[in-house]
């Protein structure tokens, strides 16, 4: 079943690029470590997913590409065309002359409504290529005005025109400091409205992966590409293809499907956080190998102790004692650095797959106390390597990943907001006051929700 | 892409806006090797067929063919204009963007604003009018002016009034050079004052500039270029205040050339984001976005780095870090101000060239302990990297600060100010003009002081400790 994704904003079109080229040059890539028959069935899956068959052979992303500035849409059109493994298609981008200039107010209540008509046609033809939708896919970071604004604006439009398929929006948190001023005000409208019409949000925190940049990649001067080649790498991960089920060969047909049936079982509970392993620089990666054992025992403390990469894991977070009832398991005897999850799902990709033990993410103590392990733990595997890594690991996470960088984005946002700074920007364009308030209130909650679990 | 028009008002706003013309032409034909009418150039320049009537015709497409500047040139005397007309710019303006008088403002902002305004009011309005309609999206209005005359001063914020009635939807920059304490003109404090109210009220940023620190620029530059230490030759072509290869062949004779340079790189800078590609662009609207928090506390401070790049290239990283330090030294400052002892409302940090998110973010990790930022305000940065470097640089910064430090710069306006007017010095030169009224000084002296109590709140705030604000209760 198709995933039509729709790349907003600057960040949202040049991440959407990397990730397009990630999934061709794995499919291209000669050390998948398995079978040609086995490559081939993995590559019409992924197809099946992401990609058009052109009669010439060149595989055409099912992407749109949205901007309300020309600049990054011509580049990456470009850069696409030229990379000769994939293309974009040809009538599948809109773009206009001004950009949303950070307001999430402009995106949302100005470029929203006015090209409303425009790009749901554009969806709407896009979606009509195939036989089976299985949902939608934007990535859009929540710092500026056209990701975040009409990012919301878009995912509650779709929402109402296709209520049976599913919408996962990628989203890019921003730095704690230095990129755009107002994007603590712009994450909390736009988290705040996403909630409300998304299944799922998935989160890539800027921080995290410039330090992955940094510490794991050993990059020296990293450059935005080198930021986006990781968060394409990470995406990669969850969104080729899997086995069906448990000792099946077929691959998964309905990959949103799953993930939201795996991963939210409660409509407050929404956001996802995502852990790799392992990551490090192709020079290394020639020369090193890895066991499953290893690698999952890191994963495992890398999500009870909110470890955001594997360096600097913390060993000494234990789970509470499991055995006790779940009554008594509440927040107060829990070690503060335990991480609680509602639910997990752990993507393992590569040779001797069938062997990886996955018991240690099965213990109800990892868990709220209202979801069974059975029902809260899902495994995803493949024999196909990824991206040249022999073996490797993901993690989805629903879980308190996110309550810290949620708590001080509220923060920062409220503190700004009890002067009123910036407010005359947003009621300019339609959002008042008791907006803001509506949305700190929705955030709130979910912070609360999380925080009790 | 959207587009941008330039306003030159008065002898130093046209002086000022031919530097700017004559660098960006420059800058265009160093990245535009292949001679093709393209976005970038779109923003400041049409493209026009001049082989047929009148106004030409906007060729969209291909090949440049005649370049005309996005611009309305204003003055109410003649020198300047036809001095520029008669110049190696003359071909990128034309008749039709002119509006010049031959009598002068006589120093006087109350005839600049009220009997050249309303005289001249109609034929300005057409004149914006047809230049706004070769735009197929207009974005931003950029006044440049000064304050101390008449006519920069009074004819340029009536303009600004202008602009505001009849393009609402368009942004409103204004480059403003505020006069020395030794300026020559003995009504200037008059003429800034006047001006500041109609800024204050009806711009969305203000870029104030004083004629005293480009002046020390100039002269800090100068010393670099004649020292000639060994290993410290610097390029000629990287001066922000040079002008080789441009129009001007023979050395520069008049001082205020170099300094207007300055200035017109400023606005280069400023615009290069909108105009040439990046890994993180920054739109105009982007910046008051970002550095206006609140509407009346719109004038940013700004400062440009490197003004000279050494001969020798290679640049270490040392270096690189270097023109990040100097961007917020009070040395490198367009106004005479120190943004490091006052306080920071939010400031933009525009890099070009071969600058990477890393370089950035280690910059601002190292400078932001020694900044002071309003406690709602603790992170407010925003940056922008542009692939495009300044012609003779391999790249180069420009920081705007929204900083409490142009609060002496506006006091000392109003000291000068309440001089001259305790002793109602020249006043009557000011109310024999049509429509003037005593009640203008005052009101505009009072905008000026309630401006300034503005950051002087601000600054109040700057030692208290920062406190988290209370946050909303879930009751569940």
């Amino acid at each position: 079943m198709s995933i039509v994704t729709i790349q907003l904003g600057q960040c949202g079109n040049q991440i959407g690029y990397e990730v397009f080229d990630t999934l061709c040059r794995d499919l291209n890539s000669t050390q998948g470590f398995c079978s040609k028959k086995e490559n081939e069935l993995y590559e019409t899956s992924c197809k099946e997913h992401f990609f058009n068959e052109e009669k010439n052979g060149v595989p055409v992303a099912r992407a749109l590409l949205i901007d309300m500035e020309p600049k990054v849409i011509s580049q990456t059109l470009l850069k696409a065309a030229h990379s000769g493994r994939w293309k974009y298609g040809q009538h599948s981008h809109f773009c206009q002359k001004q950009g949303s200039g950070n307001n999430w107010a402009y995106g949302y209540s100005v470029h929203g409504p006015k090209h409303k008509e425009s790009i749901m046609n554009l969806i709407q033809k896009e979606v009509e290529k195939y036989d089976s939708l299985s949902g939608f896919s934007t990535i859009m970071s929540m710092a500026g005005g056209t990701g975040s604004g009409l990012g919301a604006f878009l995912t509650q439009n779709l929402r109402d025109t296709y209520p049976n398929s599913f919408i996962i929006n990628q989203i890019i948190w921003p730095y704690g400091t230095g990129e755009v001023i107002v994007q603590n005000y712009n994450s909390v409208l736009t988290l705040s409205h996403l909630y409300r019409s998304s299944d799922a949000l998935l989160v890539h925190e800027n921080d995290v992966v410039y330090k992955i940049c940094a510490k794991l990649m050993n990059i020296k001067q990293i450059s935005f590409r080198d930021i986006n080649q990781v968060i394409a790498h990470q995406l990669g991960s969850i969104f080729q293809p899997t086995y069906s089920s448990e000792g099946s060969f077929q691959y998964r047909r309905n990959l949103l499907g799953d993930l939201m049936t795996s991963l939210v079982p409660h409509p407050e509970f929404k956001m996802l956080g995502l852990r790799n392993i392992p990551q490090m620089s192709e020079n290394l990666l020639a020369y090193t190998t890895f066991a499953w054992a290893g690698l999952l025992k890191h994963l495992r403390q890398m999500l009870i102790s909110h470890a955001k990469m594997e360096e600097g894991i913390n060993w000494q977070v234990k789970p509470p004692l499991s055995g006790v009832p779940a009554l008594e398991k509440g927040p107060s005897n829990k070690d503060p650095h335990f991480n609680t999850s509602v639910a997990n799902l752990v993507i393992l990709r590569g040779k001797d797959v069938h062997h990886a033990d996955l018991g240690g993410f099965k213990d109800p103590a990892l868990y709220t106390s209202w979801l069974q392990p059975s029902d809260a733990f899902n495994e995803w595997r493949t024999q196909r390597a990824f991206n040249k890594y022999e073996k490797s690991a993901a993690l989805v996470s629903n879980s308190q990943f996110l309550l810290k960088p949620l708590d001080t984005i509220i923060g920062k946002a409220w503190n700004m907001f009890a002067s009123k700074a910036y407010v005359h920007q947003y009621t300019k364009f339609g959002i008042e006051e008791e907006d803001f308030l509506d949305s700190f209130t929705v955030l709130e909650q979910v912070l609360a929700n999380y925080c009790n679990l | 892409m959207a587009q941008s028009v330039i306003v030159q008002v008065g002898q130093c706003g046209n002086q000022v806006g031919c530097c700017f013309w004559d660098l960006a032409l420059r800058e265009h034909a160093a990245v535009n090797r292949k001679g093709i009418y393209d976005d970038s150039l779109k923003n400041f320049f049409r493209n026009v067929d001049t082989r047929g009537a009148g106004d030409g015709i906007d060729i969209s497409k291909g090949k440049i063919c005649s370049l005309k500047a996005r611009a309305v040139l204003i003055d109410m005397e003649e020198g300047v204009v036809n001095e520029i007309l008669q110049g190696p710019l003359k071909d990128i303006f034309d008749s039709k963007q002119l509006i010049t008088s031959v009598s002068g403002s006589g120093n006087n902002w109350a005839v600049g604003y009220k009997f050249f305004g309303s005289l001249y009011r109609d034929q300005i309005v057409e004149r914006l009018r047809q230049t706004a309609e070769h735009c197929d999206c207009l974005q931003c209005f950029f006044i440049i002016h000064s304050m101390g005359g008449g006519t920069g001063s009074g004819l340029g914020t009536f303009i600004l009034n202008v602009l505001e009635d009849e393009f609402p939807e368009v942004y409103r920059f204004v480059t403003s050079v505020f006069p020395s304490g030794e300026d020559d003109v003995i009504t200037s404090p008059y003429n800034s004052v006047l001006a500041m109210k109609e800024l204050n009220e009806h711009a969305d940023c203000v870029l104030p500039i004083e004629n005293e620190s480009l002046f020390d620029i100039v002269s800090k530059i100068n010393q670099m270029v004649t020292s000639g230490k060994p290993g410290q030759t610097v390029k000629p072509e990287s001066l922000v205040t040079s002008n080789e290869g441009g129009i001007k062949k023979k050395p520069q004779k008049k001082p205020f050339d170099t300094m207007n340079n300055i200035v017109g790189n400023l606005l280069l800078n400023l615009t290069s984001s909108a105009r040439f590609e990046g890994s993180l662009n920054m739109d105009l609207n982007e910046i008051t976005m970002n550095l206006v928090p609140f509407p009346q506390l719109h004038y940013l401070v700004s400062s440009l780095t490197p003004l000279y790049t050494l001969a020798d290239v290679n640049i270490p990283p040392r270096r690189l870090d270097q023109m990040f330090s100097d961007a917020f030294s009070k040395n490198h400052q367009l106004i005479q101000a120190d943004p490091k002892h006052s306080l920071y409302l939010a400031c933009a940090l525009l890099v070009r060239g071969n600058v990477q998110i890393s370089d950035l973010r280690r910059n601002i990790e190292r400078l932001k302990s020694s900044l002071h930022f309003v406690s709602w305000n603790q992170e407010g940065w925003k940056t922008s990297l542009c692939s495009v470097p300044p012609v003779g640089h391999s790249h180069s910064l420009l920081a705007l600060a929204n900083n409490t430090c142009v609060k002496p710069t506006f006091m000392e306006l109003k000291r000068r100010f309440t001089k001259l007017y305790k002793k109602r010095a020249h006043l009557h030169h000011y109310l024999q003009v049509d429509g003037m009224e005593e009640s203008c000084f005052t009101e505009a002296v009072s905008s000026l002081s309630s401006l300034i109590e503005r950051y002087d709140e601000l600054d109040a705030t700057k030692d208290l400790p920062i406190e988290d604000q209370r946050r909303l209760n879930i009751v569940i």
